[in-house]
């Protein structure tokens, strides 16, 4: 899977099962206060990248995930780790 | 004691998604029954079901409010809506004031058991999601609707099995009577699913009357031979009388009174004497004779012992005086938890608009039916008063007596 591949899931799933504007999403902009996110919005973040990407995350990862690019860092990462 | 009135109504079921729809299917005798091929996948004896279209919230309601609602809080949610606007109370007036709710729900099934398999095939529960668990409590709606619509009164959910819905009503009533809250939603709601309704099925409480859906709910008919699951919900917002008036409110109707009991006998088959003691309970709240109600809308689901135990009872209290009676279950079938409150807005509709919808699919008569004087068609009739059954398993029983405001 590429990279622009993984890109487009994300800000797919963003976009329509979290409701994000489009112009939200920057890859320099903080996913965290773009998104605001609760703790329960953060359970439903695992959800959706076990089901896009096979993987699960623990809630403490996302601690080093500053802005969109490192959250798509993150989940690139982990998938080549998986395909690896 | 305070006066308690009805200032608004909504309803979301298998003969109409508002208000106007039903009244129409109503008058018209239109039966919302069909078939859930998915229940024959799954070895359902019987495949009837009401049949209705799933809501689509996105783009009224926020995510987060979304993945709370299970399908009935879904169903709820729209009913209150409509309720709320013809009441005309919006979120100003929630945040000043303590309005409250209390639903009949007694299941939310088919959220239960989707948790339960994800917890099987993933062995995480983190993978539930976090709408899983407000989904699945049995006040979810509830839970739900007052987070919704920010409402800081009282707060729960009424579990009375089929008679959840009237409960919730009544216990309504006595807390707005006793002056205790000014408003109260109130009402009921049903998933309508096979997770749901499996349980009922074994126990062969359906009718399998499959070749003709619409025909197989046939309350009070000689030839009934079991109930036909439904659902949806209803939503009836009590308010007292000073607080209708101060808000210029239009009035729909009185609450009267309301009567319970339990038959203290067999879990599923029902008795004479219980709903007896609960008419007579509800009547004598009420401060009126038998003679003075002009229409019943039976509890009567079609089953075979159900119905002829309740028209032993209306004959008992009624006797001579033979009010008008129609189960409307027969169009819309057995709407379990909501059908204490859906039977209200029906009732309300007939009452707003001068007539008796029919018991359809009535053809014979049996020995106990026989005393009974059913709408068979639509009857142009007035009603001012009218009283409204509703029956449950552990042998709770709900009776509310409402008429119109004078």
């Amino acid at each position: 899977m590429q990279e622009s591949e993984i890109i487009n899931i994300i800000n797919d799933f963003l976009i329509d099962e979290f409701e994000v504007e489009e112009e939200v999403i920057q890859p320099d902009a903080n996913l965290h206060e773009s998104l605001d996110l609760d703790s329960l919005d953060y359970v439903d973040l695992i959800v959706v990248i076990e089901d896009k990407f096979g993987f699960k995350v623990q809630k403490e990862d996302f601690v080093d995930i500053a802005t969109f690019n490192d959250f798509y860092k993150y989940i690139a990462s982990k998938v080549m780790e998986k395909q690896a | 004691m305070r006066r308690v009135v009805i200032t608004g109504i909504g309803v979301y079921s298998c003969i109409g998604k508002n208000l106007k729809e039903v009244k129409e299917s109503l008058y018209q005798g239109k039966s919302g029954i069909g078939i859930d091929d998915l229940r024959t996948e799954m070895g359902f004896r019987s495949s009837l079901t009401g049949m209705l279209e799933k809501p689509v919230l996105k783009g009224k309601l926020g995510r987060r409010q979304r993945i709370g609602l299970a399908e009935e809080g879904e169903y709820a949610y729209l009913a209150t809506e409509e309720a709320l606007d013809m009441a005309g109370m919006e979120p100003d007036f929630f945040e000043k004031n303590h309005v409250g709710i209390l639903y009949g729900n007694d299941s939310s099934a088919k959220a239960v058991i989707e948790a339960i398999d994800t917890i099987r095939e993933k062995k995480d529960t983190t993978l539930l999601g976090s709408g899983s668990i407000f989904q699945s409590m049995n006040s979810t709606v509830t839970m739900n609707l007052a987070t919704i619509f920010g409402l800081k009164g009282v707060n729960f959910t009424i579990s009375g099995a089929c008679a959840s819905g009237s409960h919730s009503i009544g216990m309504g009533y006595l807390l707005i009577r006793s002056g205790l809250q000014e408003q109260i939603i109130c009402g009921g709601a049903q998933e309508v699913n096979g997770y749901a309704m499996g349980s009922f099925d074994g126990i062969r409480a359906f009718s399998t009357r499959m070749e003709t859906p619409t025909k197989a709910s046939r309350p009070f008919d000689k030839d009934r031979d079991g109930l036909v699951p439904s659902g949806g919900a209803a939503t009836v917002i009590l308010e007292s009388y000073e607080s209708a008036v101060k808000r210029g409110a239009s009035i729909l109707a009185e609450v009267f009174g309301y009567g319970f009991s339990s038959n203290g006998g067999h879990i599923s088959r029902p008795d004479v004497d219980g709903p007896v003691r609960s008419l007579s309970m509800a009547l004598e709240q009420a401060k009126i004779s038998a003679k003075e109600i002009d229409y019943i809308n039976a509890h009567a689901t079609s089953t075979p012992a159900g119905d002829g135990f309740e028209a032993q009872a209306l004959d008992k209290v009624f006797g001579e005086h033979r009010p008008w009676v129609s189960s409307t279950k027969s169009m819309t079938g057995h709407e379990c938890w909501m059908a204490g409150a859906s039977e209200i807005v029906y009732s309300l509709l007939m009452m707003q608009n001068d007539f008796i919808a029919p018991n359809i699919n009535f053809e014979t008569p049996d020995d106990d039916t026989a005393k009974l004087n059913l709408a068979v068609e639509t009857v142009n009739h007035n009603i001012d008063k009218f009283i409204s059954n509703s029956f449950g398993f552990g042998g709770t029983n709900s009776s509310l007596v409402i008429g119109k405001f004078k």
